[in-house]
C-alpha cells in the first residue's frame, strides 16, 4: 500500500528547481505531487512522479543527489474535520507524521494527502483497520 | 631516562662522523641497487664517492612522495624481496598508496627507536602501554607496539575504534601510557566521561600523541582534562613510522630526532636550498640505516626548524620545533592551524563518511571566516530537513571541538565543488584575492 516518493537535494540557488523540472520534462515524466522544504541554504524537493525509477536515473545522470522513501497516500474526506479525524487516530496510535503535503489531483469527494510517517507499516495497518482509504502506489503514479 | 645512553648523548662531532660514514655507505647501496637513484645520481652528475662531508648531501637528488607512487609497489627496494619481512602502506588520498618495506634489521631499528621514544616520553618497563593507533598497514599501531615490547612494558594492542570499550579497558587494565592521535585522545576522553569514566581519575599519566599536527593549546587542553603529560611524537611512514622524533618529558619543547638513523636538513621549499641554521623551512630526511627502502633527501613537506642548543634532558640530538605546517596545504584561521586532512578526519569521525568537501576561507573585516562545504551524497542525504540540519550542526561542533576554530558548515550539491584532474580542490583561500 506504500507509495514511492523521490527526494532531491537542492542548493538555494537560482535555477536549481527549474533544472529539475527540465530534466523530468525531457524524460517525459509527470509530476503527481510535490512539496519543497527549505532552509536558508538548501532545500529538499519531494516528488511523486509517474515513473520514479526513470526519474531517479535521469536526475542522477544530471548530478542530483536523489533519495527514495516510502510514503502513504491517504484519502481524506473533503469535509470539515476530515483530516483531523485521521490525525487523531494516528496520534492515538503513537504514530508521528514527519511531514505531509496535498496531492494535486482531487478524487471525487475527497482530497489526497501524501504523508511520511516515522513508522510506515504500522501507520498503514492502523489506517486500514479503521477503513481509511489508501491509494496504492501503482494507482497513484497513473492518476 | 635515556634508553640508549651512548648514542643519544653522543657529542655532536662524533654523531656527525657516524652520520657521514653511514651516508657514504647509503649512497653506495642505493647507487648499486636502486635503478631510480642510479639514474637520478647520473642525471645530476654525482657519484657516491663525491660525498666527502655531510654538507655534500646537498648535491644529492631529492625524493618526493610522487616518486614513491611512481615506483609502486616495490620499485624502490634496495634489497631482494626475500629479505623484506614487513610491508606498510599509507592509504593515499590521491591515487596510489605509498608503500614502505622493512628488513628484519629495519624492524629491529624501528623498535629500538620507538623504545627510545617511549623512554623519552617518561615511560619505562614498569608501564602499561595502551596502543590505540590503528594496527595494520598504517605504521602507527605496529610501530608503537614493537617499541613498547622492546622497552619491556606491558603492551595492550587495542588498535583504533570501539571507543567506549577502550575507555573500559583503560580503566580495567590501569594503563599508564596512552598512544594515539591527539584528536582521538579527546574523543576517548569525552566518550569515557559519557560512560562514567573520568580519565583524570585513572592511573594514566602519559600520552604519546602523533600522526597529525596539533597545537600547544590542544596540548594544554589534553593535559588539563586528563591530568597527564602529553608528548608529541613525530614520524612518517615513508621513512619509517612513529619514532623518527620524540619530545622529551623534561623539556617538552621540540622532538629530538633520531639522528644516528636519519640525516635531517631544512630547506627553502621554493629554492630547495638549505636554509641558515635554525631557520624555518621544510624538513628533508635521508634514511641513513634503512635497508629495504632507503630514501635520499625525502621531502617531508613538514615546515619546521631545527634547534641544536643542548637540551636539559641530556640528549645531544637536534630537536625539531613543533611542525608549523606543510609546504603544501596548511591554513591559519584566526591563529589556528587548519589542515584539510584534519577536516577530513572530522568528517570521517562524525558520520564515518568520506564526502567531497572544500574549505573556503574569506576575510570579513579583520576576521577570517572558514566555511566547510560538504557535498551531499546518497549516504548523507535525507528527505527530512532536520536530519540534514543536525548533521551540519554536528560537523560544526566537532570542528570547533577538535580544531578550536569556528566554521560554518554548508551542505552543497554533488559536483558543486570544482574538481581538477578528478580530485577536489580542497582549499579556496579568498583572503588575498
Amino acid at each position: 500500500m506504500k507509495a514511492e516518493q523521490i527526494s532531491i537535494f537542492l542548493e538555494n540557488r537560482a535555477g536549481r528547481l527549474e533544472e529539475v523540472t527540465r530534466v523530468l520534462a525531457e524524460a517525459d515524466i509527470s509530476i503527481r505531487a510535490l512539496s519543497l522544504a527549505d532552509t536558508s541554504d538548501f532545500g529538499i524537493l519531494r516528488l511523486i512522479v509517474s515513473d520514479h525509477e526513470k526519474a531517479k536515473v535521469a536526475l542522477k545522470e544530471h548530478g542530483f543527489t536523489v533519495g527514495r522513501n516510502a510514503v502513504v497516500a491517504v484519502e481524506v474526506p473533503d469535509a470539515p474535520g476530515g483530516l483531523h479525524s485521521i490525525l487523531k487516530l494516528l496520534c492515538a496510535g503513537g504514530i508521528n507524521v514527519e511531514y505531509m503535503y496535498a496531492f494535486v489531483h482531487q478524487c471525487e469527494k475527497s482530497a489526497v494527502i501524501i504523508v511520511r510517517f516515522d513508522r510506515t507499516d504500522q501507520a498503514i495497518e492502523l489506517l486500514q483497520k479503521n477503513n481509511i482509504p489508501i491509494i496504492p502506489g501503482e494507482q497513484l503514479y497513473k492518476i | 631516562m635515556i634508553f640508549d645512553m651512548d648514542i643519544e648523548t653522543l657529542p655532536r662531532e662524533e654523531l656527525e662522523a657516524l652520520q657521514l660514514k653511514r651516508l657514504k655507505g647509503l649512497c653506495e647501496r642505493v647507487y648499486a641497487n636502486v635503478a631510480f637513484y642510479r639514474k637520478a645520481f647520473d642525471e645530476l652528475g654525482v657519484k657516491p664517492s663525491d660525498i666527502k662531508s655531510l654538507a655534500d648531501v646537498r648535491y644529492l637528488p631529492f625524493t618526493e612522495k610522487q616518486d614513491l607512487r611512481n615506483h609502486y609497489p616495490f620499485g624502490l627496494f634496495a634489497v631482494p624481496k626475500d629479505n623484506v619481512v614487513r610491508i606498510h602502506a599509507s592509504s593515499g588520498t590521491t591515487g596510489r598508496a605509498t608503500v614502505a618495506g622493512y628488513t628484519q634489521r629495519d624492524v629491529n631499528n624501528w623498535a629500538t627507536m620507538m623504545a627510545r621514544s617511549l623512554t623519552a616520553a617518561g615511560a619505562s618497563r614498569r608501564d602499561i602501554i595502551h596502543v590505540a593507533y590503528g594496527y595494520g598497514l598504517f605504521t602507527g599501531g605496529l610501530g608503537a607496539h614493537y617499541g613498547a615490547e622492546r622497552l619491556g612494558a606491558t603492551t595492550v594492542p587495542v588498535s583504533g575504534g570501539g571507543t567506549r570499550r577502550q575507555a573500559m579497558l583503560l580503566r580495567d587494565f590501569g594503563a599508564t601510557v596512552l598512544c594515539c592521535t591527539p584528536s582521538y585522545s579527546l574523543v576517548l576522553y569525552e566518550t569515557a566521561l559519557e560512560a562514567g569514566i573520568d580519565l583524570k581519575e585513572l592511573p594514566l599519566r602519559i600520552g604519546v600523541f602523533g600522526a597529525e599536527p596539533w597545537t600547544d593549546e590542544m596540548r594544554r587542553e589534553i593535559e588539563k582534562k586528563m591530568g597527564i603529560k602529553a608528548i608529541d611524537i613525530y614520524g612518517l611512514s615513508e621513512v619509517m613510522g612513529p619514532g623518527v622524533g620524540i619530545e622529551c618529558v623534561e623539556a617538552q619543547n621540540g622532538a629530538h630526532l633520531q639522528e644516528d638513523h636519519f640525516l635531517c636538513e631544512v630547506i627553502d621549499p621554493e629554492t630547495k636550498e638549505p636554509v641558515k641554521p635554525g631557520e624555518v623551512g621544510e624538513l628533508v630526511i635521508t634514511t641513513l640505516t634503512k635497508e629495504a627502502q632507503p630514501l635520499i633527501r625525502y621531502r617531508t613537506r613538514d615546515i619546521t626548524r631545527l634547534e641544536t642548543v643542548p637540551c636539559k634532558c641530556g640528549r645531544t640530538t637536534a630537536r625539531m620545533v613543533r611542525v608549523q605546517g606543510r609546504s603544501d596545504d596548511m591554513l591559519i584561521i584566526r591563529g589556528v592551524n587548519v589542515f584539510p586532512s584534519q577536516i577530513e578526519s572530522i568528517l570521517l569521525e562524525t558520520e564515518g563518511l568520506t564526502p567531497y568537501y572544500q574549505l573556503v576561507v574569506e576575510r570579513e573585516g579583520n576576521l577570517d571566516t572558514l566555511t566547510v562545504q560538504v557535498e551531499v551524497d546518497e549516504k548523507i542525504f535525507s528527505d527530512e530537513v532536520r536530519k540534514l540540519q543536525r548533521l551540519e550542526g554536528k560537523i560544526q561542533k566537532n570542528i570547533k571541538e577538535f580544531l578550536g576554530v569556528t566554521a560554518l558548515v554548508k551542505l552543497v550539491e554533488p559536483r558543486a565543488i570544482q574538481r581538477s584532474e578528478g580530485k577536489a580542490k580542497r582549499v579556496l583561500d579568498l583572503r588575498h584575492a
